[in-house]
């Protein structure tokens, strides 16, 4: 058990909606959500597909424990080709959509084709019909989740949606569900607004009853909770300053890339930091940061709920952002602050807040916007062609392309392109700090060796989430290792790798990992599902997904030479900080990393390691 | 001694643990439909408030029930329906004050806490201690300590 045992398929070019049962053969060797809908996708789609062509499928999956009393136990995700990198995508989010659709009695929901005109999809428990959308199109996020409410007259409906970046094929537009959380990146959205699916809203009345044992699955799940109270970083850390916790260590560090990666420190981290969040503004006496939130089902709690200065230059006269939202987590503090050398607090939490009204992915869009701000100071782009003058550090200018992105206004346009098509176009490809076409977040290779061999065999292109050695490098989770050093890396990326799908698959959160190991997974896994779970069992699923998904990649055309770094990690050195004088040693690892993993040097998985995990 | 749920809404992160542990301990299933115990979300104030029965002294629920459905627990005070003598006439939805007495379709009846027989698992589950279940007598007190607290702030002269 675990699973609700039924799909839901969506044919959006026939209109229809049919129940399947879940392949439980594959539930067993995939268990949910990340592994599970990746196997689906693998079997039904064309690695070669063009990602915004009908052909292409979007699946949005829950895992066993989502909608469960199990901590964190609300996540789903979205699993496509993704439109910005053409390559395997996974969109994890929170909220509570995820939950809801379990409780409406589906394990995960199929869509294919294309609908001739704008749709939505509305479950209410097993009835599940497409709806015009007509009068939806071209609204935001925000506005569609009010607009679905109101028609259902129900407040308890979650909805998850695109916004006006995913109808107008911005290529790092995500999904929007419960105001602002996100199934952030790959541009899962563009991939769901090429299919005039404006959005998905849930009403869940039957419950998850299907636990394999009830009284075990409580021990395990009250169990594992105390552990993530006990722990530092999961039970004080993160509650109280969120991911931002980190935005002063990085920056300390000396591997927080800044402007555009041509600097490690920033020297407004400080202002921008999780600390400044909690301090009183000079202006109007109040603290940027109103409360902590969680997601379903979560006992850590690292959401922000901010709320800017109403008389701030931002929105002094646009009172729809004076209320609380969604604030900043680390990684859009970055991207919008220290990528773009912008220090103003409200002014980044704003354009975050339209990140989440319009819907796309504020790391690839800060980072993108840093690689403008590059061209702009060597007058490749002028303030002619951008609408703004634009050089590092101004947060007007910020503000304005965010705002032109997102109603896909003038240089907006080209905004969406997303930074290695936008620099490539421009003539200097090398700008973009990217990998496979997704741009890497806020942890600079050069001081966090580990995270460039993270970033560069990422399967969804470059992102922190796939194996997250920063809780080795920086906070000693679970040994510390050396961040300025090459050796040993290639063993722990993988190890973070494998455990981090076995997590990615099971409905529970990858924050979780501070503190938990599949040691503490397995347990609830085990008590919630058949098949007898245990940690050895685990840590090879981790390894089958990682391969399918690699195998997958590779059929759609990535080779070795895409499992590299942006030149400027590998040629130019920190220059400041504890990393002084490194580069990425990205070279090293690579090599060691394929032996480990059973793969040929062209990073093809040998045939024995295939057989090996049932491939 | 009788004891009451105490919530303070200030420590609510939005989780949900006490909707889920309330149609556990009820229902014997995950289902946030079927809690008794409600969490609202004010979004644009940033505040998060569970809600269910005070248990009132003189219930109203209970005394406007025409058919005695709705009786009390001696050992926890608590208001307590009884399903099998519960015809479904609503009349105590209305008369609650709060609306946290709930009609239910699928059975025909209505819902309400019960303190689940004196060890609440909202309570229990609550990661934050925003829900506790706390000696009747002291309800209130902990806001009084808290007011208290903040009268008289200014330093004293030495003499």
């Amino acid at each position: 058990m675990g699973w609700t045992r039924k799909i839901l398929r969506v044919d959006l070019s026939k209109g229809t909606c049919k129940s399947e049962p879940l392949n439980m053969e594959w539930a067993q060797q995939y268990l949910g959500q990340r592994g599970l809908a990746t196997k689906y996708f693998v079997e039904e789609v064309d690695p070669k597909v063009d990602p915004l062509a009908p052909a292409n499928k979007l699946i949005m999956a829950t895992g066993p424990l989502t909608g469960t009393m199990a901590s964190t136990g609300g996540r789903y995700s979205v699993i496509t080709k993704g439109a910005l990198t053409g390559a395997i995508a996974c969109s994890n989010s929170g909220g509570y959509i995820g939950a809801e659709l379990k409780m409406a009695g589906w394990d995960m929901i199929i869509f294919e084709g294309k609908s001739p005109k704008p749709v939505y999809l509305w479950i209410q428990d097993d009835v599940a019909e497409l709806r015009d959308a007509a009068h939806l199109w071209g609204k935001t996020t925000w506005d569609t989740e009010e607009i679905i409410k109101s028609s259902h007259h129900d407040p308890q409906v979650r909805v998850c949606s695109i916004g006006r970046a995913g109808e107008n094929g911005v290529l790092y537009a995500c999904i929007v569900n419960d105001l602002h959380r996100a199934a952030g990146r790959s541009g899962v959205g563009a991939v769901m607004g090429s299919k005039n699916l404006k959005a998905v809203a849930v009403r869940g009345t039957v419950g998850v009853s299907g636990i394999r044992d009830f009284k075990a699955f409580m021990t395990a799940t009250t169990a594992a909770k105390k552990v993530l109270a006990d722990n530092a970083v999961t039970g004080q850390g993160l509650p109280k300053f969120g991911t931002q916790v980190l935005m002063n260590v990085i920056n300390e560090m000396g591997a927080l890339p800044t402007r555009n990666a041509k600097d490690v420190q920033f020297e407004g981290a400080r202002k921008i930091s999780g600390e400044a969040m909690h301090e009183k503004r000079l202006s109007d006496g109040k603290a940027n940061l109103i409360t902590n939130a969680a997601c379903f089902g979560c006992t850590i709690a690292c959401g922000r709920i901010s709320q800017v200065d109403k008389n701030h230059w931002s929105v002094v006269n646009n009172p729809k952002y004076w209320g609380a939202t969604g604030g900043l987590e680390y990684e859009a503090a970055w991207s919008l602050g220290a990528a773009d050398g912008v220090d103003d607090l409200d002014a980044l939490t704003v354009a975050n807040m339209i990140c989440n009204e319009d819907g796309f992915d504020p790391i690839t869009f800060g980072a993108t916007v840093g690689a403008v701000m590059e061209l702009y100071s060597m007058g490749v782009l002028t303030k002619e062609q951008i609408g703004i003058e634009s050089p590092f550090g101004s947060a007007q200018a910020l503000l304005e392309i965010t705002r032109m992105t997102a109603e896909g206004r003038g240089f907006g346009k080209e905004m969406g392109l997303g930074s290695a098509r936008l620099t490539a176009k421009y003539g200097h490809p090398e700008l973009s700090m990217s990998v496979k076409g997704q741009e890497f977040p806020a942890y600079d290779p050069r001081g966090i060796q580990g995270m460039g061999l993270t970033y560069a065999t990422s399967n969804r292109g470059a992102c922190h989430l796939r194996s997250y050695t920063v809780a080795s490098e920086v906070l000693g989770i679970p040994v510390k290792t050396d961040p300025l050093v090459t050796e040993g890396k290639p063993a722990l990326v993988m190890a973070f790798q494998d455990a981090t799908a076995a997590f990615d698959s099971s409905g529970t959160c990858i924050f979780t990992t501070f503190a938990w190991s599949l040691v503490d997974l397995a347990p609830q896994i085990d008590a919630a599902c058949d098949g007898g779970w245990s940690v050895e069992r685990l840590a090879e699923l981790g390894e089958r997904i990682w391969n399918m998904e690699r195998v997958f990649n590779n059929a759609a055309g990535f080779t070795a030479k895409d499992d590299d770094l942006p030149a400027r990690l590998k040629t130019e050195p920190a220059k400041t900080g504890p990393a002084k004088g490194l580069v990425s040693g990205i070279d090293k690892m690579v090599p060691e990393y394929y032996q480990l993993r059973g793969w040929n040097k062209a990073g093809v998985p040998d045939k024995e390691t295939l057989a090996r995990l049932g491939l | 001694m009788q004891k009451s749920l105490h919530i303070d809404p200030s420590k609510c992160t939005g989780c949900l643990q006490c909707e889920m542990a309330c149609s556990y301990e009820n229902y014997g299933v995950f289902n946030i439909s079927r809690s008794r115990i409600k969490v609202f979300n004010f979004e644009h104030e940033g505040r998060k408030v569970p809600y269910t029965c005070t248990q009132c002294a003189e219930a109203w629920c209970m005394n406007a029930c025409p058919v005695d459905a709705i009786r009390i627990d001696a050992a926890t005070g608590a208001k307590v329906v009884h399903e099998d003598a519960c015809v479904g006439c609503k009349v105590c939805t209305i008369a609650c004050p709060f609306g946290t007495v709930n009609y239910v379709a699928d059975t025909g009846k209505v819902q309400k806490c019960d303190l689940c027989g004196g060890d609440p698992a909202c309570a229990t589950a609550c990661p934050t201690a925003a829900i506790t279940y706390v000696d009747a007598d002291w309800t209130g007190l902990d806001k009084m300590r808290q007011w208290a607290g903040k009268t008289d702030t200014q330093p004293r002269a030495s003499a």
